[in-house]
């Protein structure tokens, strides 16, 4: 009996066919892909501009099958900003490490979602600043050991972790604001619906969206891939608590 | 178009409105704030875009995504903001996008003040940002020539993929002066083959000042050099009065040169035999004119707004074959045409070879400055 050939799983479309260059285990892939899926599913991918960071990810505009732009560090918010005020039929997305947008472009991040622009930001939180080897970030948990905090990091000298979406959820023109995590299967479900969401509020003018994703750096983190999971799970979770901290109540009922 | 009276700044911005900008990025600074409020204005009333952006960094990156659309899009600012701006100007460049900024310099540096100056001259000709890359500079000295200049700015900055910085000091920017604005112009619309617009039924695009193999970067900045040398060739500026018989070659862009004028006609009634040049583009440098009238004339006086930054230039053209005397006033202060024909009597009476002419230069400014 000849077997039928049945198709499960194909590469997104919004994905290029260039492979990317993230360590083994480092979950920007696992953010790549979703965002990719996500994309084909609500038929945006001709219709959208992503923004590159300054970070790990900087090379997304080659992995990503559609226009896009490379912005300097922190800045991809405000160049957003000018893309989609001049192409306002377009889909904006930016996609961020941690440095990049909770310190040197904290500026630009905050007065976006001030603004109520109507871009997306996906946002990766891995504790670290992974492109530069593992340096101390304003998501650097308490005591956490990196290559500038080699004896943890002090809060004394070096501060608290910042919270970003529960920061940028008390800001009227963020519509949508959410946490999710890419430590197992389960969540990463739930990352990708609030991916979608979040390009669907952008679609039907909502405001300004954000999905942060708590995400491994094994490399950075000294650590295996799957140890790598543990411990966002059990270190990441307690101090970033995933949840909707921002759903602009005309998103009610928008569930894929 | 009828001539009007009109102020520098808010004239500026209405050429560009009417050479079809569609979209302005910008963030209050004395003196250029009538620009970013006279697009506050006119933008939105036209439907096109303006944003207040949070700062002139956030401005310079929102110009940026905005020039990535193919649009005509500027921003303006003065000295202290420019400043800031120079990160994402530098990713402007490396990236070849054409993109217009207007620069009312004040008095610096640090926070200065809010007088006129010309101490952005540096930091707009000869960089500022990292890396290696040329600004077209258009420096006006009327109202008049702001407004030609703004509109000739699109033009160079579209035809190239430039930078155009249109540097004017604060004087230029507040006075007003009867000029002729263009007329309203239907916005473009026609999208480059490389701008952003969504991959719809095409190849995807990126924009991106990064070329992570130096060899592609090394690639990269020789077209841009190759262009820097095509604009060199095409696009110098600059004013010729009374040097057809000039002994005495008085130089000062803007502002300045226009005071000097005033001086080398008061010069010319005393018999003595003074012309001016007076640079209308900084950037590419009239540095061929200079050496033709170095070769006739018997000394040079650079009067500028500054402690000299283009009398490096000039200083460079002239080659040392004749003297190279120098006068400028600074950090916001303003040269009366009295202090200049001063200067050109002394260096007719003695015209002095010096290494370095700012150690006189100085000398003499202590009897005009408070104690
Ligand atoms: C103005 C500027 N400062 C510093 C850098 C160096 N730099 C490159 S990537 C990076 C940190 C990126 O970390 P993050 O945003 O957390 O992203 P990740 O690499 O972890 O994905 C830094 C500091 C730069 N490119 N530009
Ligand atoms: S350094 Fe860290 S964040 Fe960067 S690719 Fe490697 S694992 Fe991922």
């Amino acid at each position: 009996m000849a077997a039928t050939e049945q198709l499960v799983y194909e590469r997104p479309h919004s994905l290029s066919e260039t492979p990317n260059s993230y360590c083994p285990g480092c979950t920007h892939g696992v953010a790549h892909h979703l965002i990719a899926e996500v994309l084909d599913e609500m038929n945006l991918r001709e219709r959208t501009i992503g923004v590159a960071p300054v970070g790990c990810s900087v090379f997304a505009y080659n992995y990503f099958n559609m226009d896009f732009a490379e912005a300097a560090h922190g800045r991809a918010p405000a160049m957003a900003t000018g893309l989609k005020r001049l192409q306002p039929g377009r889909i904006v997305f930016t996609y961020q490490g941690d440095g990049d947008l909770a310190s040197i472009g904290m500026g630009e991040i905050v007065h976006a979602a001030g603004r109520g622009e109507l871009i997306t930001v996906i946002f990766i939180n891995n504790a670290n600043y992974g492109m530069t080897g593992g340096q101390m970030a304003p998501t650097t948990l308490p005591g956490q050991k990196t290559t500038s905090s080699p004896y943890g990091r002090d809060v004394e000298t070096a501060g608290y972790p910042i919270r970003m979406a529960e920061l940028l959820a008390t800001l009227e023109g963020a519509a949508y604001v959410v946490r999710r995590s890419l430590h197992d299967p389960k969540n990463i479900r739930l990352a990708k619906k609030a991916l979608h969401t979040a390009f669907e509020a952008q679609v039907r003018g909502l405001g300004f969206s954000m999905v942060e994703l708590l995400s491994t750096c094994p490399t950075n983190w000294g650590l295996t891939p799957l140890e790598a999971l543990k411990w966002l799970e059990q270190n990441m979770l307690p101090a970033f608590p995933l949840g909707d901290y921002k759903v602009s109540p005309s998103l009610a009922g928008t569930r894929p | 178009m009828p001539r009007e009276l009109l102020k520098g700044n808010e004239a500026m911005a209405e050429a560009a409105i009417r050479v079809g900008l569609e979209a302005y990025f910008g963030y209050p600074i004395t003196p250029q704030t009538e620009i970013l409020e006279w697009m506050s204005r006119r933008m939105p009333e036209l439907g096109r875009v303006f944003v207040q952006a949070e700062s002139e960094l956030g401005a310079v990156n929102m110009v940026y995504g905005a020039a990535c659309t193919g649009a005509r899009v500027m921003s303006s600012s003065s000295s202290p903001g420019v400043s800031l701006m120079m990160e994402g100007l530098s990713y402007i460049a490396g990236t070849e996008l054409p993109v217009v900024l207007i620069d009312i310099m004040r008095g610096g540096p640090g926070l200065g003040n809010i007088a006129p100056s010309q101490g952005d001259y540096n930091q707009m000709v000869h960089g500022g940002g990292h890396g290696d890359y040329h600004p077209i500079v258009l420096a006006p000295a009327t109202v008049q020539e702001a407004v030609d200049l703004t509109v000739e700015a699109f033009d160079l900055a579209e035809k190239y993929r430039n930078l155009v910085f249109v540097v004017a000091d604060g004087n230029v920017g507040q006075i007003m002066e009867p000029a002729e604005l263009p007329a309203m112009r239907e916005v473009k619309r026609a999208t480059p083959e490389w701008a952003l617009t969504g991959a719809e039924g095409r190849e995807r695009r990126f924009l991106s000042s990064i070329y992570i193999d130096p060899v592609y970067e090394e690639v990269t900045n020789k077209r841009l050099q190759e262009r820097w040398l095509e604009i060199q060739q095409n696009e110098v500026r600059y004013r010729e009065y009374y040097l057809e018989d000039a002994d005495l070659v008085v130089i000062g862009f803007g502002t300045a040169g226009r005071i000097a004028l005033t001086a080398v006609r008061a010069a010319r009634a005393e018999g003595i035999r003074a012309g001016l040049l007076r640079p209308v583009a900084l950037s590419p440098y009239p540095y061929a004119a200079i050496d033709e009238l170095a070769k006739r004339a018997s000394a040079f006086l650079v009067v500028e707004m500054n402690a000299g930054q283009m009398l490096e230039d000039v200083q460079r053209a002239v080659a040392g074959r004749v003297p190279v005397d120098f006068y400028g006033r600074m950090g916001g202060m303003v040269p009366f045409p009295d202090e200049i024909l001063d200067e050109i009597r002394r260096v007719a009476r003695e015209p002095r070879a010096q290494a370095d002419p700012r150690v006189a230069w100085l000398k003499r400014l202590e009897k005009v400055l408070p104690h």
